[in-house]
């Protein structure tokens, strides 16, 4: 019998019962809280009378509607009235319910996915959810994790478990070594500019070979949560000691004897030597080149040294349109080079990039220089007020504002939206985030998704450029 | 939730692949703490020509005619007919919310993102796998036939043409006992709370840091 997979090892150690019509109960050990999808779950349990399953699986903070600017006043202070209401309604749910929430103004707050492994709140071997897509960032860790609709949050609040079906196993490999100036998020464009948006749909995807063995804590979340812009609700990354490493000492991560027991446990979190995968793509990874998305879907994307893509070369004809449509729509002319778009907003943030690492990457490439003329606006929104604290004693947000950049307080701010920091109709914005959908960061907003470095570089330069060519 | 058995109404196309959940229900309407109400923003960006904003009246709001769903012969549709990828992005239940709100029950398509098909289960809509050529076939039916209405089947599991063409559908046994019987999961869930809070039990035994360490 072949070995198992890493994904069906998590997925088996959490069976709960295998129902007859084909559909598993799985047991869910932690369950991520914000205010957007979360308001209606809540009512839900009240409407039927339920109490939370467990109250000690869960945690919160609004990340979504946060303003990132002065906000010592509270939430009081949030000027959109709507938005004032959902963080207002996040917290008196978990103070009605008794869940551990860091509030708006808490240190510990942050964007669910920077501040959930932050905490420890996510440790590897766990099974988890968020109303959020970009859960798959918490599989870096050996966790099984997902997003879920916001019957299942209150599914899973009230029942501890989640009915699914077994996913697929696809094994992304990459091999060798990256480039100087190429990055996590570079590797990860890349995959969905291989496999494809909806490439992975079905599958859990582990992510494996030389470059993610290499990679960090940071780099391996800035994959996996981008294994949903290709289709893929869950990304994983097998434990190793880079794992134990960024956990231990973490608020909720076990202590003393409990440690070393669950060390030992974890050291299984790995897929078998001859477990075999429905689907396997390898990928050279000295072949990346920095990205950078031209068009409407994150699959849109080419190296900076490439051109936007000619829908003459292409036959199929619902990609003709879609390929003419995203044109239009990012004001854009077929077989113009990447390096000559010009840009009107930089934001450096958002749950991919956020973290420390990234933000010492983006410090990095502006150091000395200044933001151009051209650029309206370049945003530095750390992930968590952990992550903001550890760069100011590094004296990032020093350089950030040197050069021109504006150093914000974390929340999700404008991968999204949902805040007041947006794009104005037709601006096209070099974003670290994780969608470039039409509309996303505002309405009739352009954006290019791109490494922290890219991004960091463009400042600079006012279009897109080679972040190589600022580093050598 | 609402049940989903037998329903004909009428048939709009929306011809383009990777429609995603931010062009379905923007993001300004995810405010809401109510679960209803969404209708009126359904595909707000591309229904209308200025920006919408939340809580606003939306009659007089300047419409874009080319959309398909403000054509006069798509008035009253309940059955979209989309391409690859319908659904993907943000797992946002908004998005089948304000399907649903606007009266669409059906949404037919090549292929799903997942969250979206999930979450669409949990809302008395239901989305319809075919295969590329029959969906092919169907956008030019509609493109045809003003008025043009299909009829879903659940029980038989069948999408039937106006010409009595019977087309068979895939759906998974537990969800479409869900969606005939309109049954909340979570009450189906909770006849098994033994299994839950035996399996529980030796999760304390096999991982105990996991319990009691967050409060």
């Amino acid at each position: 019998m072949a070995g198992k997979t890493l994904y069906d090892k998590l997925f088996e150690s959490h069976l709960v019962r295998q129902n007859e019509d084909g559909s598993s109960l799985i047991y869910i050990d932690r369950q991520v809280l914000h205010e957007v999808t979360s308001p209606q779950a809540f009512e839900g349990l009240r409407l039927a009378g339920r109490q939370p399953w467990r109250i000690d699986a869960n945690i919160a903070t609004p990340d979504h509607n946060v303003p990132t600017t002065e906000r010592s006043a509270g939430v009081d202070q949030i000027a959109d009235p709507v938005s004032r209401i959902q963080v207002k309604t996040l917290d008196s749910n978990c103070d009605e319910f008794g869940i551990l929430e860091f509030k708006m103004n808490d240190q510990r707050q942050g964007i669910v996915h920077v501040m959930a492994p932050e905490q420890g709140a996510i440790l590897p071997g766990v099974t988890a959810v968020c109303g959020d897509s970009h859960t798959a960032t918490l599989g870096a860790l050996g966790a099984l994790a997902h997003g879920v609709g916001t019957s299942e949050v209150e599914h899973v609040l009230a029942t501890q478990c989640l009915i699914t079906k077994k996913m697929k196993n696809m094994l992304v490999r990459v091999d060798g070594e990256l480039g100087i100036g190429v990055t996590p998020k570079d590797v990860v464009l890349h995959v969905i500019g291989v496999i494809g948006t909806a490439g992975g749909t079905g599958y859990a995807i582990e992510f494996g070979g030389d470059v993610f063995r290499n990679m960090s804590m940071e780099g391996r979340m800035t994959v996996c949560n981008m294994a949903i812009e290709a289709g893929a609700r869950v990304g994983l990354v097998a434990v190793d000691q880079t794992t134990v490493d960024y956990v231990e000492g973490r608020a909720f991560a076990p202590k003393g004897a409990q440690w070393l027991q669950a060390v030992e446990a974890w050291k299984d979190l790995v897929s078998d030597t001859d477990a075999e995968f429905d689907e396997v793509v390898v990928i050279n990874g000295a072949e990346i080149e920095p990205q950078v998305t031209w068009g409407t879907s994150p699959e849109m994307v080419v190296g900076v040294g490439d051109q936007v893509p000619n829908p003459a070369n292409e036959t199929d004809q619902v990609k003709i349109d879609g390929i003419n449509r995203a044109l239009q729509y990012m004001g854009l002319e077929a077989d113009q080079k990447i390096t000559d778009i010009k840009l009107d907003r930089v934001f450096i943030g958002s749950c991919t990039n956020s973290r420390i690492e990234d933000l010492r990457d983006a410090a990095k490439v502006v150091e000395g220089r200044k933001v151009a003329e051209n650029i309206i606006q370049a945003l530095v929104v750390p992930g968590s007020g952990l992550v903001k604290e550890q760069a100011e004693k590094e004296g990032l947000d020093k350089i950030f504002t040197d050069a021109g950049l504006e150093w914000r307080e974390p929340g999700c701010s404008m991968c999204l939206a949902m805040n007041p920091d947006k794009l104005g109709n037709g601006e096209h914005c070099a974003s670290t985030s994780n969608r470039n959908f039409e509309g996303r960061q505002g309405f009739g907003g352009r954006t290019h998704l791109v490494s922290p470095a890219m991004a960091a570089a463009a400042a600079v330069a006012g279009h897109f450029v080679d972040v190589r060519e600022l580093i050598k | 939730m609402n049940k989903f058995t037998l329903h004909t109404g009428i048939a709009a196309p929306m011809d383009r692949a990777n429609i995603d959940t931010d062009m379905i229900i923007p993001k300004q309407f995810l405010k809401s703490i109510k679960r209803s109400g969404f209708g009126k923003n359904l595909f707000d960006e591309l229904r209308y020509l200025d920006e919408g904003l939340p809580d606003q009246e939306c009659t007089g709001r300047p419409l874009n005619e080319d959309f398909v769903l403000n054509k006069a012969r798509y008035q009253g549709t309940s059955i979209l007919l989309a391409r690859e990828n319908f659904g993907c992005g943000s797992s946002r239940e908004h998005a089948p919310w304000a399907l649903e709100d606007f009266g669409i029950r059906s949404v037919i398509a090549p292929s799903f993102a997942e969250i979206f098909y999930n979450n669409c289960f949990k809302n008395g809509l239901l989305p319809i796998v075919l295969s590329d050529e029959t969906v092919e076939q169907l956008f030019k039916e509609v493109a045809a036939t003003e008025g043009y209405q299909l009829t879903v089947d659940l029980e038989r599991q069948l999408v039937v043409t106006p010409a009595g063409e019977e087309i068979a559908f895939e759906i998974d046994e537990f969800r479409k006992h869900c969606l005939l019987n309109g049954l909340d999961d979570i009450g189906l869930t909770l006849q098994h709370a033994d299994d839950i809070r035996a399996y529980e039990d030796k999760r304390k035994q096999q991982a105990p840091w996991l319990f009691g360490a967050i409060k």
